[in-house]
């Protein structure tokens, strides 16, 4: 058996969304590259809604296809939509990761909302703080 | 494919393959049996074991047949120790970047009271320069006779250094070592698991006291190897279960893979010259045309390194994405990054010498064997230079860097 899913690999090889948005409206950066993982997402909100976003990684393969599936699945939602968007979510879009590949999908989720909670500080958006664990207190990282 | 990975493991040679098929059809007896079938089998096993001990400047009573290289350096070291134990003597002197069968054997011990000084191989000078940019050193990777002079103690019962490295390939000065180990008393283990077939070896001259090898880095079988203990070493018996190996390692031999790693060795050792020439030339000419990717770094001392080991670490990407990448260009390549060993620190061996954890995170190996060509060398180096920089675009740490808002640790 491949180490990953056929779907890891196309995102991995055809990465979605790659690049920069200049003037986001929000950007997150998870990770940090002792550990060997970056994400960094971008995001472009009118109206409430995600109409563009893009990603740059430093990582592994899964981490990489993570960040491209994650952009896949919060492009053109609802704000809302976007907040909810789970690592499990991900994962399974991508028929699965390997178990000690899961934190690559954690990150992408992390991503995401740190890029939201900026869009959020940016704009002076009452936010709920609980909805945004911070990145330094994920055990994955611990060194 | 391009097959750049001989350091994980070699194609069978021909010589080997030969050897083996009749072990499997005709002499197929147990060494063991007393009837004709079993006799000519164990004659096979002997003959086998004059050829190895022949190759390594051993007498056949020396040599016993492991399942490999792992194996023979368990048993090699708990032998010492427990020989240590006897005498009270409980200190082991190795280094910071051996092959783990020798680093969690040694952990092992060190939970039952054993002390353990792991010594430094990072390149002299480099603990004290803080001028900022790393750069590839003469001696990195490489550890002194003096270092291990100084470390012996009167209660010091094993030195184990390796003979090469298995990831960044410095060959360490092991005859001098040998040397230190035999004037001050002292049991010298070796892991040659790298050097067999590829490197001179000569137990005697190099006054080497036990030397672990594996058979499948050399165009032989997986799963068989040697451990070399010199006559008078009584080794511990680490699987007990019968009379095989002078009751040293119970088991059925496996002929086939024992007749198949002799015929390897011996052949590796008759085109020695010839093929370490070749590699060296291949490899050299792959150093080059790395280099010219900037900010990479060659890892460990540039010449005094395995005939066949290129290994090359390049900021701002991860390793993993490099081989999988390169896999799909049909490049076989290795990395010792976190993400490919599925723990989330780098390589041991890149942390020992200096390197920090974002820069080993970018680590490439490419180690070559008799098969390669110049033309397969040239199409790697652009591969690699295309993957790297492919990454390196998506990088958010290579924007950084390229901005400034990191800073570059090499050149």
């Amino acid at each position: 058996m491949a180490l990953y899913s056929e779907k890891v690999m196309d995102h991995f090889r055809n990465p979605r969304n790659v690049g920069v948005i200049e003037g986001a409206d929000g950007v997150g950066e998870v990770g940090n590259a002792k550990c060997g993982d970056i994400m960094k997402i971008y995001l472009k909100i009118d109206d409430d809604i995600i109409s563009d976003v893009k990603f740059e990684t430093f990582g592994c393969g899964s981490a990489i296809a993570s960040s491209s599936m994650a952009t896949e699945l919060i492009k053109g939602k609802p704000v809302s939509d976007a907040l909810a968007l789970t690592n499990r979510a991900v994962a399974e879009a991508l028929d699965g990761l390997p178990a000690h590949k899961i934190h690559c999908s954690v990150l992408a989720e992390e991503a995401i909302k740190a890029a939201l909670k900026d869009y959020y500080d940016k704009n002076g958006i009452e936010y709920d703080h609980s909805l945004f664990p911070s990145c330094e207190n994920c055990e994955t990282c611990e060194l | 494919m391009i097959y750049l990975d001989n350091a994980a493991t070699t194609k069978i040679s021909p010589v080997a393959l030969n050897a083996m098929l009749p072990c499997f059809t005709d002499n197929y007896g147990n060494p063991s049996s007393m009837h004709t079938a079993g006799q000519k089998a164990a004659e096979a096993l002997y003959q086998a074991r004059e050829k190895v001990a022949a190759c390594i400047g051993a007498e056949p009573r020396e040599i016993t047949f492991t399942s490999g290289g792992s194996e023979a350096d368990n048993q090699a070291i708990i032998t010492a120790a427990n020989f240590g134990a006897k005498k009270g003597k409980k200190h082991i002197v190795s280094t910071a970047f051996e092959h783990h069968a020798v680093l969690h054997t040694l952990k092992k011990l060190e939970k039952s009271g054993y002390e353990v000084t792991y010594l430094d191989v990072r390149a002299p000078g480099m603990a004290e320069d803080k001028s900022g940019k790393l750069k590839n050193r003469d001696g990195e990777g490489i550890v002194t006779a003096q270092q291990v002079a100084q470390a012996i103690r009167p209660d010091t019962c094993l030195v184990t250094v390796m003979f090469a490295n298995n990831e960044i390939g410095t060959i360490q000065p092991v005859e001098e070592i040998g040397r230190v180990c035999r004037e001050k008393g002292v049991l010298f283990h070796t892991d040659a698991v790298q050097a067999a077939g590829h490197l001179p070896i000569d137990v005697k001259k190099q006054t080497i006291d036990m030397l672990s090898i594996s058979a499948h880095k050399f165009g032989g079988p997986k799963g068989i190897g040697v451990l070399y203990a010199r006559k008078g070493i009584i080794l511990s018996t680490l699987i007990e279960g019968g009379a095989q190996e002078r009751g040293k390692r119970a088991g059925t031999e496996n002929l086939p893979a024992i007749v198949g790693m002799a015929a390897a060795l011996e052949d590796s050792c008759a085109n020695m010259d010839v093929n370490a020439a070749r590699e060296r030339a291949l490899r050299d000419r792959l150093i080059a045309g790395l280099s010219r990717i900037p900010h990479g770094l060659l890892s460990g001392d540039r010449t005094n390194r395995l005939p066949g080991n290129v290994h090359f670490c390049f900021e701002g990407i991860e390793g993993e994405s490099m081989l999988l990448l390169l896999d799909d260009k049909g490049i076989c390549a290795s990395s010792g990054s976190a993400c490919t060993s599925g723990s989330l620190d780098p390589s041991h061996v890149l942390l020992a010498i200096g390197r920090p954890h974002e820069i080993a995170h970018g680590s490439l190996r490419l180690t070559l064997g008799p098969d390669n060509t110049e033309a397969e060398i040239d199409e790697t180096i652009d591969a690699v230079a295309s993957v790297v920089e492919r990454l390196r675009a998506m990088s958010p740490v290579w924007r950084d860097l390229v901005s400034g808002k990191r800073t570059f640790l090499t050149d």
